[in-house]
């Protein structure tokens, strides 16, 4: 695995690909802040897109609209729900052990290796990671995690890489890495 | 069908709730700045999205913006918590661990040497 | 329906209070950022379920800007902490 080097932000290349997502999410973003479909606030939405996107694409979007194709999104579906459960089963974890007297903790910081190498995919695992059961991203150095673990089960990376993040990954690989 | 929106929504809002109340009773329950803020973090982001989610149900002409925010609490609370936790680490607030397992301290002494030499 | 109401906005003061005791007790100052971001989520939630029972649309562009604003401050409380700002 090697460890590809990042490009420095204001140096990526600006594409027409990255142009029109960043113009669409922008765009989307403008609907909801103004929730009326008249036709000065459209036409007033689309300049502002356009200007934002004009200089903020190549920093916005990693991969363009490769990440917006039909089988793509179907695992946007499936990563939500998979993030739902795991979501909601923290909070029912969170909540037994703020609840029961004793306190059932047992904390540590375990570290392991990721295999994504597009630094938006690391973001989604991190925040992931965090929002899942007993577990908070402390840092990332390069490709390695560094992870709090609020019930430690094992030190091996390799174990806790099974617990915390396969689930995760699996599906962040088939987005952002083929 | 509107009356059934209704009910969902203030389910939802009765759970978010809960689970802020949940949330900041870790904050003050748990032994240190890690464990607080873990609880603190998953409570209370899916308390504040679902309260505002059910509001969102109720007046449907609103769901857009409602779901800019839903949005907006799910990417920045785990990010600032992650900021808070690096913050705290590098500035030598030790981990509470009954076994000590902290693979972490390795690596930024290392960062570390690296800055000053 | 009123009950709900009265039983969400009461545990969101609770939930108040106990994170602004965290904010006066913390003994260092992560734990006192967080028991601020911890209170600008419940306002957050508190602003928008106001919204509903006011029937104001406005109040919800007021809980998206704080929230905004909340998120902000955490992360420039976080940078100054450790010692990069």
């Amino acid at each position: 695995m090697t460890n590809k080097k990042s490009i420095p932000l204001l140096k990526r290349k600006s594409s027409p690909g990255k142009f029109i997502y960043t113009f669409l999410i922008m765009f989307i973003i403008w609907l909801g802040f103004t929730t009326s479909f008249e036709p000065a606030e459209l036409i007033t939405g689309v300049f502002v897109s356009l200007i934002i996107a004009l200089f903020t694409d190549r920093i916005f979007s990693c991969c363009g609209m490769r990440v917006l194709m039909p089988h793509k999104i179907i695992y946007f579906i499936q990563y939500f729900f998979v993030f739902i459960m795991a979501l909601i089963k923290a909070n029912f974890d969170v909540a037994r052990r703020v609840i029961s007297p004793d306190l059932p903790i047992n904390p540590g910081i375990v570290k392991f290796k990721t295999k994504l190498t597009n630094s938006f995919a690391r973001l989604v695992l991190a925040n992931s990671i965090t929002l899942t059961p007993g577990t908070l991203t402390i840092d990332a150095i390069g490709n390695t995690f560094y992870v709090h673990w609020i019930d430690v089960t094992s030190e091996e990376p390799e174990v806790a890489y099974k617990e915390i993040a396969e689930s995760f990954e699996k599906i962040l690989m088939k987005i952002y890495e083929d | 069908m509107m009356e059934i929106l209704e009910y969902i929504g203030m389910a939802l809002i009765l759970i978010g709730g809960i689970f802020l109340f949940l949330g900041a009773l870790g904050l003050v329950r748990m032994p240190d700045l890690y464990t607080r803020l873990q609880a603190g973090t998953k409570a209370s982001t899916l308390g504040a999205m679902s309260t505002v989610l059910g509001v969102g149900l109720l007046h449907p002409d609103w769901i857009l913006k409602i779901l800019i925010i839903v949005i907006f609490i799910g990417v920045a609370n785990p990010l600032s918590s992650h900021a808070l936790a690096r913050a705290s680490y590098r500035k030598g607030v030790i981990p509470f661990s009954k076994n000590n397992i902290d693979k972490y301290k390795k690596a930024v002494k290392k960062q570390i040497k690296n800055l000053t030499s | 329906m009123t009950i709900i109401l009265t039983i969400v906005f009461t545990l969101m003061a609770i939930g108040l209070i106990l994170s602004m005791f965290r904010f006066v007790k913390g003994p260092r100052s992560g734990d006192r950022a967080m028991a601020l971001d911890t209170f600008s989520i419940i306002i957050t939630a508190a602003m928008v379920l106001l919204a509903h029972v006011f029937e104001r649309y406005i109040y919800v562009d007021v809980a998206l800007i704080y929230a905004v604003l909340g998120f902000v401050g955490v992360i420039v409380i976080a940078r100054y902490i450790e010692g990069a700002l």
